[in-house]
């Protein structure tokens, strides 16, 4: 009778730790987009950070030549799906932030093909968020967002911008696209962010 | 100029939301173009629906479905035109 013990010992009892309130895990990669794939060739590929200083910009090989760093870490969607201990490889926003002087404390992501996400600075930085290129020893799909994307992990996963293009700093926090439509201005799972 | 509250809206927006969505006309904001919506490009994906003009794919309008909340945006469209029964006006 093995079968009836697994079946209920295993699932609300011993619920895993790393999972905030009201998520399930999945072990495939559920695709969320709200337009047409942006088709976008590295040799095109440009990332930005732009202050009220100036622009700070590197295209794909001066991209490449920045410290990588491999990122272990569980994603969180706010439509109830978590992946536990995705791989991903890309540069971390503390490197690409170095050599940015800047007084505004908000950043608005902008992606190619025009979606925006909002997030404040200090949650991207000290080891919080990357600008992430390969996902599981794979250069990023663009279905899932490649070349690149960015990878805020400790908020719910619409935070971590598909085909991402540049950053905005911003005086103060503005609303994003889903966050426009619905969705919470912060996006933290442990505090089931999930709607205005 | 004096004013009512939003409760004066509520017949006139009922009989606009009850308005069929394959006839309605809009009028995109980022081309101008006044198509049918039932003509709009419709992308679903889990954290919402999104509508983008045929012409330009500017967003329309989106929809966020979450339980017993619903969020409608109408971002990119400055006017929707409605139809209504021959006999109103
Ligand atoms: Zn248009």
């Amino acid at each position: 009778m093995s079968f009836i013990t697994r079946g209920f010992s295993g699932r609300s009892r011993d619920r895993d730790e790393r999972l905030p309130p009201g998520q399930t895990l999945v072990s495939d990669f559920p695709v969320l987009s709200a337009g047409p794939t942006p088709e976008v060739d590295t040799a095109d590929w440009e990332f930005t950070i732009r202050t009220e200083a100036g622009v700070h910009r590197w295209n794909w090989d001066e991209f490449m030549a920045l410290k990588i760093d491999d990122v272990d870490t569980d994603i969180h969607c706010v439509t109830h799906w978590s992946k536990l201990g995705t791989n991903w490889r890309g540069v971390s926003l503390d490197t690409l932030f170095e050599d940015v002087e800047t007084e505004q404390e908000y950043v608005m992501a902008h992606s190619y093909g025009g979606y925006t996400t909002n997030v404040p600075l200090d949650e991207l930085l000290d080891g919080k968020a990357w600008v992430a290129f390969e996902f599981d020893g794979e250069p990023l799909d663009p279905e899932h967002g490649g070349p690149a994307r960015l990878l805020v992990p400790h908020l719910y996963f619409w935070k971590s911008a598909k085909w991402v293009h540049g950053l905005v700093m911003m005086d103060q926090d503005e609303p994003g696209f889903w966050e426009q439509n619905g969705y919470h201005i912060h996006g933290d799972p442990w505090k089931e962010e999930r709607y205005w | 100029m004096e004013h009512v509250d939003g409760n004066a809206i509520a017949g006139p927006l009922a009989e606009f939301f009850a308005f069929d969505v394959t006839t309605a006309t809009g009028r995109c904001v980022g081309c101008g173009s006044i198509a049918e919506l039932a003509r709009a490009m419709v992308y679903r994906s889990g954290a919402g629906t999104v509508v983008r003009c045929s012409t330009c794919d500017t967003v329309l309008a989106t929809l966020v479905e979450s339980g017993d909340r619903a969020w409608i945006g109408l971002r990119g469209m400055s006017a929707i035109e409605v139809r209504r029964a021959p006999s109103a006006g």
